[in-house]
């Protein structure tokens, strides 16, 4: 395996620790779209363009929109009800 | 039991799957020495015979349509029970709702950018048989560009472009058309799916054949796929935060 | 290390199901459940990779005397990220919803079922 292949995993298999681990929700999804990034670069590393690209989209657009989106409608209900 | 119990023992349980894991996956051929004949086989077969330049979008879109036609409507079905499931908050409650960002630069330069992506999606979708590109990811970059809408302009400007009665109705028309494609073919005397058109020079735009149309169909079902999920969030969060 | 893709898809698994085990949270759950899925993808493409081999798109370059990777499994992992944010925005709606009846997005909480 190339050089860059291994960093690629070690990158990847820190990251996934790392967002798993996170309690905070907003810092879980920045992590989350780094850690797809990582994949990314794993994928591409792995002779994948096509995948690569989805995997891309999906991370930086669709994954980041309606987890944000969720955390905070549960705020917005969390303030009008008073906390809880 | 508390929950440090149920951590332990899920520590232990974990360790014994991922030793049965890597046991059962230490079988498989060692990382690189692919040996299996169907990848060899649709590689050296799908320029010559379909004309297709991107082997990927060859075996998704040709060889093998009707596993995709599966997926579009797995994401039907997920934006369809997203919508029924947030229903309560209606379009009416939040078609006043401006919420415009308050600098002119910004909105001016995110009214170019929403051009932008949507040129680049329209590019990615069309150059899906002879790049890396194709239905799935160029539809979601069209997505994106109504977003850059609702990020840099205001809410209301995309409420009038991308509004629930006039942008859900996409979503039907691509994976309707997906299948309708198929029919066509079924109607025209062919196996379901199967390419009806000439399939054109490789290498140019226009190779491939109804290949070309299936593609645009599955990015215009996932365009308005992620535009239903995207509005009923938006929705969503604009009617929390004007106390609709 | 010719068994580290491997290893490393069975370790991001594992790491998913951590996750979900010691949530306190609905939506941490569901992200820890697209991590999970991401060990198949990589799992899959680590499968059909082939050493010194190059991408499977042929505009720039000839069928023959090259070694290629396997697009299959390429094709099975593409169409699956798309779908998958469907899916997870499906159970974050999920969560809200919970969110709305009971007031609380702790898994422990909610455990009973109510008429």
């Amino acid at each position: 395996m190339i050089p860059l292949q291994i960093a690629a995993v070690a990158f990847v298999a820190c990251g996934a620790f790392v967002v798993v681990v996170a309690r905070d929700l907003v810092r879980q999804a920045t992590l989350l779209s780094i850690y797809g990034y990582g994949l990314v670069v794993l994928f591409l590393v792995f002779q994948a363009p096509d995948v690569a690209l989805s995997a891309l989209v999906v991370s930086a657009i669709a994954y980041p929109l309606v987890l944000v989106g969720a955390i905070a409608r549960v705020r917005a209900l969390q303030k009008r009800t008073g906390g809880g | 039991m508390n929950r440090r119990t149920r951590i332990a023992l899920f520590a232990l349980s974990a360790a014994g799957v991922g030793a049965l894991l890597l046991w059962g996956l230490a079988g498989l051929p060692s990382f690189g020495d692919y040996a299996g004949p169907y990848g060899d086989l649709i590689a050296n077969l799908a320029p010559p015979q379909r004309h297709i330049a991107n082997a990927v979008t060859a075996v998704v879109f040709d060889y093998r349509g009707f596993d995709t036609m599966g997926e579009e409507l797995i994401l039907f079905g997920a934006a369809s029970a997203v919508a029924m499931l947030l229903r309560e908050t209606r379009e009416h409650d939040v078609a006043d709702i401006v919420d415009r960002v308050r600098s002119d630069a910004t909105n001016a330069i995110s009214l170019l950018a929403a051009l932008a992506v949507l040129t680049v999606g329209l590019d990615v979708v069309a150059h899906g048989l002879l790049t890396p590109g194709g239905g799935f990811q160029g539809g979601v970059v069209l997505a994106a560009a109504f977003l850059v809408l609702f990020l840099g302009v205001e809410f209301h400007v995309y409420n009038q472009v991308a509004a629930p009665t006039r942008g859900e109705p996409v979503e039907p028309f691509g994976a309707g058309g997906y299948i309708g494609l198929g029919l066509v073919s079924l109607g025209l005397g062919l196996s379901f799916l199967q390419n009806f058109m000439g399939i054109g020079t490789f290498g140019r735009l226009t190779s491939g054949g109804s290949v070309l149309l299936v593609s645009f169909s599955s990015g215009i079902a996932v365009a308005g796929g992620f535009m239903v999920i995207f509005n009923e969030f938006l929705q969503e969060n604009m009617a929390a935060r004007y106390g609709r | 290390m010719t068994y580290l893709p491997y290893a490393l898809s069975v370790w991001i698994f594992v790491c998913g199901l951590y996750g979900i085990v010691s949530s306190r949270n609905l939506i941490h759950i569901t992200v820890c459940v697209s991590v999970c899925q991401s060990a198949t993808y990589v799992l899959l493409l680590a499968i059909g990779y082939r050493k010194h081999g190059t991408a499977p798109i042929f505009s720039d370059m000839p069928t023959r005397g090259r070694t290629i990777v396997d697009p299959i499994v390429q094709s099975l992992t593409l169409t699956d990220i798309v779908v998958s944010v469907a899916v997870a925005a499906l159970l974050l709606t999920f969560a809200l919803k919970v969110f709305e009846h009971h007031h609380s997005l702790d898994p422990g909480e909610i455990a009973g079922l109510k008429g």
